[in-house]
């Protein structure tokens, strides 16, 4: 009896384990069969991949971060029962939805400017310096993300059973107070485990922005090969650093979400 | 209290209400029988506006609501309604769920909604379950607590929607004695139901209802003992 019960934790941990273990052995045998691969180069390195690291976390999160406030935005105007408003909010998201994102990329930081709107560096307390191709960096990404995290709250709005929104009429609430007190809250469960992979997406979209020279993860990783004369290495590297943010960031978002399902 | 006159209810091409034309007193149990699909809970849901009709007209104490000039929010806190999902709020406690509009809407101190809210859950037997949630309570509980929620605003008429059609049968009866107590007490009420027994004990009229047309009004005694369109005894003939 004992005995099964240790047994049965140890299949559960190997269970929980099994993706990574996966992974580091599909890592395994590519770095076996490429066998001559050499990764000494990260002694003097290092520093750019932890550098570049910090820089996509930096991205992402800002980028989600307005891209939420966005998107909130986006999907009120969409919902909204103004037919102009609600022109407008689809439009958006289709917009988006319907074009490469390196397009929107260069539209932002070589066709503004070219309206007037510049990129300032921006000081911020605690951070330091932002240049301002940061900035666009960030505005890009966080005007495609808005138009997906937009689609997300609708949906996520619209899955609260049509029940709830009747019964906080009936007792007189007006529609923007059924809306904030009694849809919202129940849409968040929808809602947040979504946002979560939005996260993971923006994390990796966020590579393009390398392509107007901002120093994250993949310009960094560019850098290092044309350092080294190393073509593959680095882009090893940067793969192995992308899956452990992502993948953790989803096996994290796993967790939360069966939290949330249980204080239901 | 409420007058319906000519309504109309479309959905697209769909003829739901065909012209209702009827009234609801002060003080009475207006019960509401008739096949699925009849139009039923659009005439209902037409009373509080919940579904917007396409014609005709409502007077709510002889003011009409029905053009727009009314406050729609005001008349809703006069006219509760209970659904046959009970659509409790379910990310508030019980005694949330009860205090919640009173306190929105009536300005009502936390004190005060609280002491009203203990008071309906003393009548329908569930205090205890103050700060519960809906999720563990039985369907029963949770269609108590809405009639609740719907009391604490001080209606002057409440409309049930097949209020005992999603429960178990052994619940069935909990809620229609709370419903009965209402009825006593004087509390106009426009139930939709398949309740015979009930609408015979605590109706004051009935109408039944039949493709978006009232076919028949009476009294429970005389409707369900004598009815008079062929439609209504077939009708009668398959619920009783
Ligand atoms: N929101 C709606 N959109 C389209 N058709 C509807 C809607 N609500 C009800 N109907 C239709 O109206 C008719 C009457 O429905 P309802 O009033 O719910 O009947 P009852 O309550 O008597 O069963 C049905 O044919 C139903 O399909
Ligand atoms: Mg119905």
């Amino acid at each position: 009896m004992k005995n099964e019960l240790s047994l049965n934790r140890y299949l559960n941990l190997i269970n929980k384990l099994k993706y990574y273990m996966i992974i580091i052995i599909l890592i395994g045998i590519i770095v076996v069969i490429l066998g001559n691969m050499d990764f000494a180069f990260l002694n003097k390195y290092y520093k750019y991949f932890i550098y570049g690291t910090i820089n996509t976390i930096f991205l992402a999160l800002f980028a989600v971060l307005f891209g939420v406030l966005l998107g909130i935005i986006i999907s009120l105007m969409k919902l909204s029962s103004n037919k102009v408003m609600e022109i407008i909010g689809s439009a958006y998201i289709e917009f988006i939805r319907g074009t490469p994102i390196l397009v929107q990329l260069y539209i932002v930081y070589y066709g503004l400017p070219k309206l007037g709107i510049q990129f300032p560096d921006i000081k911020l307390p605690l951070i330091g310096m932002i240049p301002g191709d940061f900035i666009a960096g960030i505005l890009t990404l966080s005007i495609n993300s808005a138009a997906y995290v937009s689609e997300i709250i609708r949906a996520g709005i619209q899955a609260v059973d049509k029940g709830q929104m009747e019964a906080a009429r009936s007792l007189g609430l007006k529609h923007s107070t059924a809306m904030i007190n009694i849809i919202f809250p129940q849409a968040l469960k929808n809602i947040l485990p979504a946002l979560g992979n939005e996260f993971i997406v923006v994390i990796k979209e966020s590579s393009i922005v390398s392509i107007i020279g901002i120093q994250e993860l993949m310009y960094k990783a560019d850098t290092v090969r044309g350092n080294t004369f190393q073509p593959f290495e680095p882009l090893i590297v940067a793969a192995i650093i992308y899956f452990i943010l992502t993948f953790t960031l989803s096996k994290a978002l796993g967790i939360a979400e069966r939290r949330l399902k249980l204080s239901d | 209290m409420i007058n319906i006159i000519d309504l109309h209810k479309n959905f697209g091409k769909h003829e739901v209400l065909k012209g209702i034309n009827t009234e609801i007193t002060k003080g009475e149990v207006f019960v509401i029988i008739g096949p699925s699909g009849s139009g039923k809970s659009t005439l209902l849901r037409c009373l509080n506006l919940i579904e917007q009709p396409t014609k005709g007209d409502i007077l709510f104490e002889n003011k009409s609501i029905v053009n727009g000039k009314t406050d729609i929010n005001l008349i809703r806190q006069k006219m509760g309604m209970v659904f046959q999902q009970f659509n409790l709020f379910p990310h508030m406690t019980v005694i949330d769920n009860i205090t919640f509009a009173p306190k929105k809407l009536l300005k009502m101190s936390k004190d005060d909604s609280n002491k009203i809210a203990l008071k309906l859950l003393k009548r329908i037997g569930l205090e205890s379950k103050a700060d519960s949630y809906p999720a563990s309570l039985s369907g029963g509980q949770k269609q108590r607590v809405a009639i609740a929620r719907s009391l604490a605003m001080s209606p002057k008429v409440l409309l049930f929607d097949e209020p005992t059609s999603a429960l178990d049968p052994e619940m069935v009866g909990e809620v229609l004695y709370v419903m009965k107590e209402l009825a006593n007490e004087g509390m106009t009420m426009v139930v939709v139901t398949h309740e015979i027994g009930f609408a015979k004990e605590v109706g004051d009229r009935v109408i039944f209802m039949d493709d978006g047309k009232i076919i028949e009004t009476g009294t429970p005694e005389i409707l369900f003992n004598y009815p008079n369109h062929p439609r209504t005894k077939e009708f009668l003939s398959k619920v009783l």
